[in-house]
């Protein structure tokens, strides 16, 4: 735990992470499940190289502005996006934008590990594989070892490669997920409570691996641990009830945070 | 390979970028056609099933008839004892009425083949039941035969070359002449439902087989509903976990699989061999039916009392009720619309079961209903087989229109299922 | 007859728990609180044992007393007339007596018939008699018995209780029984057949013409059982009926389950569950009606001359009736992969065809094979299909142009009509059906054993 919080130090320290160029910008995003309102004229930006924790209460709509980012509400049916949100300055809900191109730029990490029932090699394969990345059999082998090495996998799985995912331990799964997600080079990650479902080891592990990724990648995490969005990210965003309270420099938000329900639910009076 | 080299950007608006996706999604469009293509084909194979059965079934539920004048001379029918009477001579006196320009004995025998053979049975019926007639002339309107049956239904083309037709050239011009005389009508075929079998297909009817049929379902139900319920609720309620209801268990689902015509093995072996119980009698079909619906009755018993929340069985266990009192005062009458619901669907594949029913017997050419369950009988579909088999053209319309009765009848006890269902169903 | 005692004995027990009940509600005014049960479990207590032991005793005396009265009538014959005769003629015997008793005279019986005949009809009557004298008997001494017994600290909650439990015991029982019965009667008749018959001759012989003459007067073959052709021509079928409908079924469970809304499913899914509600029969004649012709025709227009009971009509038909089956497992080997793996491949970027093909199919596979076993133990055990639409004789052939025979056409065809158990041709039918029913039970084991396991993985 020391040296976590000396990464939370260190990263107070670098100061001033808002003067990071936006990756990814959200103008009044609105989202309707149904005739029910899910988030209300939500503006947020995500800066680039940097980790942006998504924090409020239970159904405060956090999860659903995430899946917003790669159009992962796409696959619900009932599901309607309004207001605009821009990748690199151009629009993802843009009809001649290709989803399958977007969500390879912008891979996701789910709550609970889903690694696909297959071998641990053919699970950071796949999308390499569907999205022919890799020309010749040797770049496959190569995009796998250097994803898994990225995920901090490698060494314990370098023996076993071929036998299946499932296999694997919760926080060993869960960074197989994220190994798989790197593995066809995104520019932003997101994160939906990656480490709800890892017991306190694994989950420093997974910690540990956000901060080093974010030299290269840009990553969204939505967490419901205050500690954890502290550890791990440079900007905090607050929601409540499909609203965006507010946004801002992670230390400032748990030291001296404007709103009175951001403070409320720091201090753990709600939530 | 260092852990520190940046992702290399790949270029996603390559032209081979965008190639390969241009073919990841038409690989998509592709799966999407073979399913859409794949459900078509079976729907419209349901569709061609059911309009070739009513193409060819719907002209069975009507029947060609010649209304002749016969009449019942003393000298053939004696009054004191009427049905003895020598009917084939009043039909062939009254075909003789019918055309009285013809006198050359064969060409009148011709004529005497429009009317259906069967005449002399329905003119002794009517006699015997009217013997006040004796001695007069009456009108009765007499199915023609079956050649002339599908004649008149235009079944036979009449404009095809003499050759190739069943009817000849003078065959039509004789029925012509009937028509012009407005003898002929089509009414609706009720001897469909209230004739017993014939060889004849213009007589034969489904009444043997509908009684049979009813037999069968009630020996079916009047076994499999009791054994099945007490055997559902001792399985789900009572039984221990053990190795035995494991067996149990897996017996009764493998049972649920096991061919039909196994289970008309078993009854031929044991029911009709070693316990002499007679042939093609519906007690017989209903135990072989029972055996094969037992499982399903199990099953779907099952499922209704696993539906019922544990909460109402603690509850009245709380209140000092007995196990048995809990099941018998407040699951099972919770359970009873599932229950029936499985029931009546259980029946309906009984309904449908030929292949049991052919090895003990159920497919005998019998040309009065059954009177009980120990008579010999037939069933709606192994009429239809027997009927199937049977070489004359009329019966193929006989056949599709057997099938469409036996549809109906399924259709009939499916939505009741579904009625009940929706009635009676209760979410918890 | 039987029927009036069966009321009888309803009536009796119904009396029986009128007066239980009367009796116990004196003991609850006498004694008040040392009742041990309410009154109405006395009158049911009294109910049940006087209407069950005679009941089951009735459908016993019912069961036996034909076969019974059978082995007495050949008995009483005279020796002269059975002394070395075959079964089917003394079971032509039987039949002639009991038409004569019935008073359905043909010609004029021998007075050995005859005087058999007043036999039968006499003991017919006595033992008519005897089963209504000793079933009311059994239920008056019942009642008497129950009526004795019946105090104020009697049990009669548990008593009715542990009756009812052996009721339940015995009907779950009833349901193993079936497929011991099923074992030993195909296994016993089994045996006789390979007693005529070498199993090498039956499991090996190429060549399959069992219709021997049962009567010395029949114009027959010779009989040979190698059934050899006879399986093969049930596989060519099963695998028709496959090739048909498994990339049908699983085509369309994949649509309905990712690329399909709700509302079509809603609609799509009962419509397709319908093949499975028609019954067998109505497929067999659509293929003799529709199907073969059309087959026929569409060969005659490119030369190939196709045979009228071609496997191709056969297995094609049984296909359509085997869709539903592949559908809906398919259906719900899909539905039970969970939703994250869907959600981890498209958030990939991985399109619907890849995310199924590469991701679901994969997973969902033992659930599809399972299914597909099933629905190979259907095709395989399937009769009335082949019966009307495929051949009579058995054809060592792989050409699904060409008629060949199955299992399930030769038992039906073997055992229709008048049987004798005595002959090797109908007792092959019995081997058949001892071969059909294991290769049935295996697949269906193996089969369930996969779809559960496959299951208890996902839930």
């Amino acid at each position: 735990m020391n040296m976590l919080t000396d990464a939370a130090v260190e990263t107070a320290l670098e100061g001033a992470p808002e003067s990071k160029a936006a990756k990814m910008r959200g103008e009044k995003v609105n989202v309707f499940y149904g005739g029910k309102q899910a988030l209300f004229d939500v503006s947020l930006d995500v800066g680039e190289n940097q980790v942006t924790a998504l924090i409020g209460p239970s159904g405060c709509g956090k999860s659903t502005f995430l899946r917003c980012l790669n159009r992962m509400n796409d696959t619900i049916d009932i599901a309607r996006v309004t207001g605009k949100i821009t990748l690199d300055d151009e629009d993802i809900y843009n009809p001649r934008i290709d989803v399958v191109e977007l969500r390879a730029r912008v891979g996701m990490v789910f709550q609970k590990p889903n690694p696909f029932p297959k071998s641990i090699y053919e699970n950071v394969a796949y999308g390499p594989r569907i999205h022919g990345l890799a020309s010749a059999k040797g770049d496959l082998d190569g995009i796998v070892e250097t994803s898994l090495q990225k995920a901090g996998l490698f060494n314990e799985v370098k023996d076993r490669l071929h036998e299946p995912g499932t296999g694997l331990s919760g926080g060993q799964q869960q960074r197989l997920c994220i190994a798989r997600a790197i593995a066809v080079s995104p520019e932003v990650i997101l994160m939906d409570e990656p480490c709800s479902a890892l017991d306190p080891i694994a989950t420093a592990r997974v910690e540990e691996l956000i901060d080093e990724l974010r030299e290269n990648y840009t990553i969204v995490i939505v967490t419901h641990s205050m500690q954890q969005a502290a550890r791990v990210s440079q900007r905090t965003a607050m929601f409540h009830l499909g609203n965006l309270v507010e946004e801002g420099p992670t230390d400032k938000m748990f030291t001296n945070p404007e709103d009175k329900r951001t403070q409320d639910y720091i201090t753990g009076r709600f939530g | 390979m260092s852990e520190t080299t940046a992702p290399k950007p790949f270029d996603w608006s390559s032209p081979k970028a965008t190639a390969t996706r241009k073919r990841r999604y038409a690989a998509d469009r592709r799966l999407r056609l073979y399913g859409l293509i794949s459900i078509l084909t079976a729907i419209g194979l349901l569709g061609v099933l059911i309009a070739s059965l009513v193409a060819t079934g719907h002209t069975a539920f009507v029947q060609t008839k010649i209304a002749v004048e016969f009449t019942a001379d003393p000298e053939n029918v004696p009054p004191d004892d009427p049905a003895s009477g020598n009917f084939r001579a009043v039909v062939s006196n009254a075909v003789q009425q019918l055309f009285p320009e013809i006198d050359d004995p064969r060409e009148l025998r011709t004529a005497s083949g429009i009317l259906s053979n069967g005449a002399a049975n329905i003119v002794r019926d009517y006699v015997t039941a009217h013997p006040e007639v004796i001695g007069q002339s009456f009108t009765l309107n007499v199915p023609a035969s079956d050649p002339y049956d599908q004649l008149n239904k235009g079944v036979i083309d009449r404009s095809l070359p003499e050759e190739r037709r069943r009817v000849s050239n003078e065959e039509i011009a004789l029925f012509e002449t009937l028509e012009d005389r407005g003898l002929v009508s089509t009414p609706f075929n009720w001897g469909l439902f209230f004739n017993a079998d014939s060889r004849f297909p213009e007589l034969a009817g489904l009444a043997g087989a509908i009684v049979g049929s009813f037999y069968l379902l009630l020996v079916t139900f009047l076994i499999s509903f009791p054994v099945g319920i007490a055997a559902a609720i001792y399985l789900e309620e009572f039984a221990p976990k053990n190795r035995w209801t494991d067996l149990v268990e897996v017996n009764i689902n493998n049972l649920a699989a096991v061919p039909s015509i196994v289970f008309g093995l078993l009854g031929l072996a044991v029911f009709i061999q070693v316990f002499g119980l007679p042939r093609s009698a519906p007690l017989v079909g209903g135990l072989v039916l029972s055996l094969m619906t037992l499982p399903t009755m199990i099953i779907v018993t099952r499922a209704s009392l696993k539906s019922i929340p544990p909460s109402i069985r603690e509850a009245a266990l709380g209140i000092g009720a007995s196990k048995h009192e809990v099941i018998l005062h407040h699951v099972l009458p919770l359970a009873i619309p599932g229950i029936l619901t499985g029931t009546i669907i259980g029946l309906a594949q009984a309904l449908g079961e030929t292949a049991p029913l052919l090895l003990i017997g159920m497919n005998a050419f019998l040309t009065s209903p059954p009177g009980g369950i120990m008579e010999p009988a037939t069933a709606l579909p192994t009429q239809i087989f027997i009927w199937a088999d049977s070489p004359e053209r009329g019966f193929v319309s006989r056949t599709s229109a057997a099938i469409l009765v036996l549809l109906g009848f399924l259709i009939f006890m499916n939505a009741l299922a579904i009625y009940l269902r929706q009635r009676f169903e209760r979410r918890w | 007859m039987t029927g009036y005692l069966f009321l009888a004995i309803l009536v009796l027990s119904l009396i029986a728990f009128y007066t239980g009940r009367r009796t116990a509600s004196q003991f609850v005014a006498a004694h008040r609180n040392d009742v041990h049960s309410r009154p109405i479990y006395h009158g049911a207590f009294a109910a049940v044992w006087v209407g069950l032991p005679a009941l089951v005793l009735v459908l016993l005396w019912l069961l036996f007393q034909g076969s019974i009265i059978d082995r007495l009538l050949l008995a009483s014959l005279p020796a002269s007339l059975t002394e070395g005769a075959s079964a089917s003629r003394l079971s032509l015997y039987l039949s002639e007596i009991k038409n004569v008793a019935s008073g359905r005279i043909f010609s004029e019986p021998s007075p050995e018939v005859s005087a058999a005949a007043e036999r039968y009809q006499r003991w017919q009557m006595i033992a008519q008699w005897a089963m209504v004298v000793v079933a009311l008997a059994v239920a008056a001494l019942a009642l008497y018995i129950t009526r004795a017994r019946m105090t104020a600290r009697f049990r009669a909650r548990q008593g009715f209780e542990r009756t009812l439990d052996i009721v339940m015991i015995l009907s779950a029982v009833a349901a193993v029984l079936v497929t011991i019965g099923i074992i030993i009667s195909l296994t016993y008749e089994a045996i006789q057949f390979f007693r005529l018959v070498p199993p090498h001759e039956f499991f090996f012989g190429l060549n399959w013409e069992p219709q021997i003459a049962i009567r010395e007067d029949q114009v027959a073959g010779t009989g040979a059982f190698g059934a050899v052709p006879v399986f093969t021509g049930t596989l060519l079928i099963a695998t028709i009926a496959l090739l048909v409908a498994v990339p049908i079924g699983l085509f369309s469970a994949i649509y309905l389950v990712e690329f399909a809304n709700d509302r079509f499913r809603g609609i799509v899914k009962p419509i397709l569950e319908i093949l499975a509600g028609v019954p067998t029969v109505v497929y067999g004649f659509f293929a003799v009606l529709t199907v073969a012709p059309a087959i026929r025709q569409a060969g005659g227009l490119l030369g190939i001359s196709i045979s009228p009971n071609s496997a191709l009509a056969a297995g094609g038909v049984m296909g359509i009736m085997i869709i539903p089956f592949i559908s809906s497992l398919s259906d719900d080997a899909l539905r039970a992969v969970p939703q994250s793996m869907r959600d981890g491949s498209f958030a990939m970027g991985a399109t619907r065809a890849e995310t199924i093909t590469r991701v679901l199919l994969p997973a969902a596979l033992p659930g599809i094979v399972g299914g597909i076993l099933l629905a190979a133990s259907r095709a395989i055990g399937e009769t009335m299909i082949v019966v009307m639409a495929a051949g009579l004789t058995a054809t060592l052939t792989a050409n699904p142009l060409e008629g060949v025979t199955t299992v399930t056409v030769q038992i039906v065809t073997l055992l229709i009509g008048d049987t004798a158990f005595d002959n090797p041709k109908t007792l092959s039918a019995f081997a058949l059906g001892l071969v059909l029913f294991v290769v049935t039970l295996c697949l269906n084991v193996l089969a369930l054993r996969i779809v559960r396991r496959y299951r208890e993985k996902y839930e």
